[in-house]
C-alpha cells in the first residue's frame, strides 16, 4: 500500500461485538468510500441479520428468501445441515440476492470484522456487479424477482390444494430436471411483472372456466381429419416456424398436448426462474472477483483513514485470504479454480496493468496499459463481459505465470493425457483459450434442441443434441431425464446425438 | 443510506415443509432403516431418533450432463511443478479421472446420502402401519361423546344461550333506526312541563306552550312504548355445534406374575414388552392411565417401582389378577369413557385348576371391557424350542388359547429373548389383525 496522507480518526468500533448502532456507523463509512472513492453505482441496500439456522433455510431453497416448496430443497438442507454439523464446512458469511434494493443476508454470529467485510463485499462489491453487468441487466428483473417469487410460491402452494402435492410435485420434479433447457440464450425474456403475470394467470383460469361446458365433453369430436388439407398443413407450418427450439420448458409450455393450463403456469414459473439464475453461472469469476476486489480496496482505505483498529484489519485480512484460498491441482482440497482466487487476481491485474505496465503487458493488452484511469478500465470490464469473454479478454500471462497454470488434453479413449501447453512464451494463448473455454456456457452446457414434432400425426418429439468434440450426454442420466420429459409431452420422445458442426472462428 | 432489518426473530424452519416431502420420498429406504435399527438397539432406546442413509438412487435430480467417458476435451489446472509441454501423464485409476472440474460440477457421487431423523420422525416410521385393533369401534364417526363448540350465533335457542351483547348491538342499530326516544328526551319535557305547571299566573304563551308539550309528551310515550327497546328480532343467541369428541383418554393395565418363578430375566422381558405397548399407546392418546397388577396368589394393585423391582413369594393363582383388574376398571374407568387394554405377562405356571376359572373370567367380564388384551408368555430358549407349535403349551396357555378363538381382540405370543420382542409386537398390532376384528 502506498502512503496516502494519513488523517487519523477513531476506529469504527474496538470490540468484536456489533450492535445496530456500529453497523449504521460502518456501513456509512464504506459507502463513503464506494461511492465517493470507487465511484461505484449501486442500488438502494437492505441488509438483514439472521441466524444461522435461517442461512441453512436460505441455503436449502437455491438462496433466495421466497421459494416454493418441494422434497429436493429438503434434500439439499438435510445435506447442508449435516455438513454443517459435522464441521464439514462452515455456512457463507452472507447471501446476496440480484434484486432492486439489493437485499444480503448477514449472519448474526459474524463478528463486526466480518460484518465490515461482509457489507464491503455483498453490498458494494456484489450490488455493483449485478446493478452494472450488462448480463444481469439484460436478463434480469432485479425490481421484480421477489414480487415474482412470492406470486409463484403461492401459485405452487395453491396448486397442492387444489390438485394434490403429489401432482404438483411430477411436474415440478421434470421441470426441475430440464431447468437447464429452459433458458432463451438468444431472445431477451419479457419483463417480470407481479401484477402483469397475476393478470395472465387470472385471464389463463378464467378463460378456462368461462369455456367449460359439461355438455361438449360428452360428444364425439370426430377424427381430426375432418379438417381440410390445407389447415393441416397451415397449423403444421405454424408449429414449425418456431423450430428448432432449444427451449424446452418454453416449448412444452407452449405446445405439450397433454398439459393443463396451471400445470404450464408451473413450467412457466420453473422457467423464469431458471432465466434469473441463467447470469449468474456464467458470471462467477467475475462476480466475485469484483467483489473481493471492492471489499479488499474499501477496507485498506478505511484502515488508511484511521477508521479501522489493526486487530480488526488483521481479522479481515486472515477472512479474505481464507477466501482466496487456491490449492494447487495435486491437492486432497482442490476442485477446480477457486472463482475468488482468480477472479480477485486478475482484477488486481488490471489494476496493475493500467498503473505499473511492463513491456509484456504493453504487447499483450495495449488497451489498458499505462491507462491511468484504472477505475474506468475495470469498471469497463465488469460491466462489459462475461467469465468466458473476461478471461479472453484480461488473462494476462502474469497472472498464468502466478498460478502456474498448464492446459491437459484428455481424449476418454486414450490411457493418457497430454500437457497441451504450460506457461510459458508459447503457452500463453492456449492456456487462455482453454481456461475461457471452460467457462464458456455454451461449451459447458450441452446443446439440445428440439428439432421436429409432428402434432397431427404420432406427436413424436424429436430431439438432437451436438456434440461438441465428441462428448455425448451421459447415458444414464439422460434417459431419466427423457422419462421425465415423456410424462410432460406425453407423446414419444426421442433424442438424437450427432456431431456438431465444427465451430466457426 | 442503508436499510438494516434484524430478522434473526422471523421463523426459521422455513424449510420444514421440504423436509417432510424429502421424507415422503424416502420413505420406503427410511422404513427398512428404522426397522433395521429398531431390531439392533434395545428397546427401552427405541425413541432416540436415528442416523438413515438412504442409497443416493432414489433421490437424484437428473439433468442433461455430458458424459465423462466419451470425445475429447481440454482442461486447464494452476499449480505446475514440472510439467512440460508435450509431456504424457498416465490417466488415475477410475474415480479421479485427472478432472477436477467435471468432478465437481457432478454433485454427489454414487455414495449414500446420509442424514439424521428426529424422535418424532423416528417413532412416526416405526408405528407407521401398526393400528390399534378395534379403533374403528372408536373412530370418529362411530364416537359417542359430544362435545358443544360454540359456531356463530343463531336467532334460536335457550333462553341460557343469549348472547347479551349481539342482542344489545342489534336493539341499539334498531332504536336508533326507528328513532324511539330515549329516557332523557322523556325527562326533559317532563321538567318542562313541571316547570310551566309551577308558575302561578302563565301567560298565554306559556299555557300554549304547556298544551304543545303535553301532546308531545303523549307522543313520545307512545313511540316509546309502540317500539319496543328490546324486540325478538333483536334476539341472538350463541350456537353450538354438536363436536364429536375422539375418546382420548387410555388405560393401561399391566398384569404380572411376580411370584419367584419370574426371575429377573423374565421381568426384563416383560418390561420392554410394556414399555414398547405404552410407547405406542402414547401416540394414539392424550392421556393414558397405567395400572400395574402384580399377582402371586392374590393380586394387588402397586406402583411401577414395585411391580418391577420387589420379590414376593408365593403361589400362583393367575385369575387374581384379573378379578382385581376388573375391581378397578369398575371403580375407576368405565369403558364408556376410558379405551381399556391390558397386557398380561407371565412365565405360563398357573395353579391346577385356575385356568378354567381366568378363561371363565375373561370370556364373562374382561373382553367385553377391554380394547385388547394382549398375553406374552416368556420362556427359555429351550422351552421355544420344545414348545414349537400353537397347539402346545402349559395349562394357562391352552386355557387362553380357547379364548383366543372367540375373540379376535385377544392375543397370545411367546418370547425369549429381546430380538423376539419387536416381531411380537408388529404381529400383535399388526394391520390385518384390526382388519379381521
Amino acid at each position: 500500500m502506498t502512503a496516502v496522507k494519513t488523517t487519523k480518526a477513531e476506529p469504527l468500533f474496538t470490540t468484536a461485538d456489533w450492535n445496530f448502532e456500529v453497523l449504521q456507523r460502518t456501513y456509512d463509512a464504506i459507502e463513503e468510500v464506494a461511492v465517493k472513492d470507487l465511484e461505484l453505482n449501486v442500488y438502494a441496500n437492505q441488509v438483514e441479520i439472521i441466524s444461522s439456522e435461517q442461512m441453512l433455510d436460505a441455503y436449502s431453497s437455491i438462496g433466495m428468501p421466497l421459494m416454493y416448496q418441494h422434497w429436493s430443497f429438503g434434500k439439499h438442507f438435510v445435506n447442508d445441515e449435516v455438513s454443517y454439523r459435522k464441521g464439514l464446512r462452515g455456512l457463507a458469511y452472507e447471501i446476496v440476492i440480484n434484486s432492486d434494493p439489493c437485499i444480503s443476508y448477514n449472519m448474526e454470529e459474524n463478528t463486526m470484522a466480518q460484518q465490515t467485510l461482509v457489507m464491503a463485499h455483498a453490498a458494494f462489491g456484489h450490488n455493483h456487479f449485478f446493478k452494472n453487468n450488462h448480463l444481469f441487466r439484460q436478463w434480469t428483473d432485479a425490481e421484480g424477482i421477489l414480487d415474482y417469487l412470492n406470486f409463484a410460491k403461492g401459485y405452487i402452494a395453491k396448486c397442492e390444494e387444489r390438485h394434490g402435492v403429489h401432482e404438483v410435485e411430477r411436474i415440478l420434479d421434470a421441470a426441475h430436471a430440464l431447468m437447464n433447457n429452459g433458458v432463451f440464450r438468444y431472445r431477451r425474456p419479457q419483463k417480470l411483472s407481479l401484477k402483469a403475470e397475476q393478470e395472465k394467470e387470472k385471464e389463463r383460469r378464467d378463460y378456462e372456466e368461462r369455456t367449460v361446458n359439461y355438455l361438449w365433453q360428452t360428444v364425439y369430436s370426430g377424427p381430426e381429419g375432418q379438417k381440410s388439407e390445407a389447415q393441416k398443413e397451415a397449423e403444421e407450418r405454424k408449429h414449425t416456424l418456431r423450430l428448432p427450439e432449444e427451449n424446452i420448458l418454453y416449448f412444452l409450455e407452449q405446445y405439450s398436448p397433454i398439459l393443463q393450463i396451471w400445470q404450464r403456469e408451473i413450467l412457466r414459473i420453473v422457467r423464469n426462474i431458471a432465466q434469473y439464475f441463467y447470469p449468474q453461472r456464467q458470471t462467477k469469476v467475475m462476480n466475485e472477483g469484483c467483489a473481493c476486489f471492492v471489499h479488499y480496496h474499501i477496507v485498506n482505505t478505511l484502515q488508511q483513514r484511521g477508521l479501522l483498529s489493526d486487530g480488526a484489519m488483521l481479522e479481515i485480512l486472515h477472512n479474505h485470504s481464507n477466501v482466496l484460498f487456491q490449492p494447487s491441482f495435486d491437492d486432497p482440497r482442490y476442485s477446480g479454480f477457486n472463482p475468488y482466487a482468480l477472479g480477485y487476481a486478475m482484477m488486481e491485474d488490471i489494476k496493475r496493468i493500467c498503473l505499473d505496465p511492463t513491456e509484456e503487458d504493453r504487447a499483450w493488452l495495449p488497451e489498458i496499459a499505462g491507462k491511468k484511469d484504472w477505475k474506468g478500465a475495470i469498471k469497463d470490464a465488469w460491466a462489459n463481459y462475461r467469465d468466458e469473454s473476461f478471461i479472453q479478454q484480461y488473462l494476462s500471462p502474469k497472472v498464468i505465470r502466478d498460478f502456474r497454470m498448464f492446459a491437459i488434453s484428455d481424449y476418454a479413449k486414450d490411457s493418457h493425457v497430454t500437457v497441451s501447453s504450460i506457461h510459458n512464451e508459447r503457452g500463453y494463448g492456449e492456456v487462455r483459450e482453454k481456461l475461457a473455454q471452460n467457462y464458456d456456457v455454451a461449451v459447458i452446457d450441452p446443446d439440445i434442441q428440439i428439432v421436429d414434432v409432428d402434432l397431427l400425426g404420432d406427436r413424436q418429439l424429436k430431439l438432437r443434441h451436438y456434440k461438441r468434440n465428441g462428448v455425448s450426454l451421459d447415458q444414464k442420466e439422460r434417459d431419466k431425464v427423457l422419462a421425465l420429459l415423456r410424462t410432460l409431452w406425453g407423446y414419444g420422445v426421442l433424442l438424437e446425438e450427432v456431431d456438431a458442426p465444427p465451430p466457426r472462428h | 443510506m442503508a436499510n438494516f432489518i434484524d430478522r434473526r426473530l422471523n421463523p426459521k424452519d422455513k424449510s420444514l415443509g421440504n423436509r417432510r416431502r424429502f421424507l415422503r420420498r424416502v420413505r420406503k429406504h427410511i422404513k427398512k432403516a428404522v426397522d433395521a435399527s429398531v431390531r439392533e438397539r434395545g428397546i427401552s432406546d427405541v425413541d432416540q431418533g436415528e442416523r438413515i442413509s438412504v442409497p443416493a438412487e432414489g433421490i437424484t435430480e437428473p439433468v442433461f450432463r455430458r458424459a465423462r467417458d466419451a470425445g475429447h476435451r481440454d482442461y486447464v489446472f494452476n499449480g505446475n511443478k514440472e510439467y512440460r509441454s508435450g509431456d504424457r501423464i498416465a490417466k488415475p485409476e477410475q474415480g479421479g479421472g485427472g478432472s477436477g472440474k467435471e468432478g465437481s460440477d457432478s454433485g454427489e457421487g454414487e455414495d449414500d446420502f446420509v442424514f439424521a431423523l428426529s424422535r418424532e420422525e423416528f417413532l412416526d416410521i416405526f408405528f407407521e402401519d401398526l393400528e390399534l385393533p378395534d379403533l374403528i369401534k372408536h373412530s370418529l364417526k362411530e364416537v359417542q361423546t359430544f362435545k358443544p363448540r360454540r359456531a356463530g350465533y343463531s336467532v334460536s335457542g335457550s333462553p341460557t344461550n343469549i348472547n347479551v351483547g349481539r342482542t344489545m348491538r342489534n336493539s341499539l342499530g334498531r332504536r336508533l333506526a326507528l328513532r324511539r326516544p330515549n329516557q332523557k328526551e322523556v325527562r326533559e319535557l317532563q321538567e318542562q312541563i313541571f316547570k310551566l305547571e309551577a308558575v302561578s299566573t302563565p301567560t298565554s304563551k306559556q299555557k300554549k306552550d304547556l298544551i304543545r308539550l303535553h301532546k308531545e309528551l303523549e307522543e313520545t310515550l307512545r313511540r316509546q312504548k309502540v317500539i319496543a327497546y328490546i324486540d325478538p328480532l333483536d334476539v341472538r343467541y350463541n350456537y353450538f355445534q354438536q363436536q364429536p369428541q375422539p375418546n382420548a383418554n387410555a388405560v393401561m393395565f399391566c398384569l404380572m406374575d411376580t411370584s419367584a418363578s419370574m426371575g429377573e430375566r423374565e421381568k426384563d422381558l416383560a418390561k420392554r414388552f410394556f414399555v414398547l405397548l405404552h410407547l405406542f399407546l402414547k401416540r394414539r392418546y392424550n392421556k393414558i392411565d397405567v395400572v400395574f397388577i402384580r399377582h402371586t396368589h392374590n393380586a394387588q394393585e402397586v406402583d411401577e417401582e414395585a411391580f418391577f423391582y420387589s420379590r414376593e413369594t408365593g403361589g400362583t393363582v393367575v385369575s387374581t389378577a384379573l378379578k382385581e383388574m376388573l375391581e378397578v376398571i369398575d371403580a375407576r374407568y368405565p369403558p364408556s369413557e376410558w379405551n381399556i387394554y391390558a397386557a398380561q405377562a407371565s412365565d405360563g405356571e398357573n395353579f391346577a385348576g385356575d385356568t378354567d376359572t381366568c378363561v371363565e373370567l375373561l370370556n364373562a367380564e374382561v373382553m367385553k371391557r377391554c380394547q385388547y388384551f394382549a398375553y406374552i408368555e416368556i420362556l427359555d430358549e429351550a422351552e421355544l424350542k420344545l414348545f414349537q407349535g400353537e397347539e402346545n403349551g402349559m395349562e394357562l396357555w391352552r386355557g387362553y388359547r380357547r379364548v383366543k378363538e372367540d375373540w379376535a381382540n385377544f392375543a397370545m405370543k411367546r418370547i425369549a429373548s429381546p430380538s423376539d420382542i419387536y416381531p411380537v409386537f408388529r404381529q400383535l398390532f399388526a394391520k390385518k389383525m384390526s382388519g379381521a376384528a
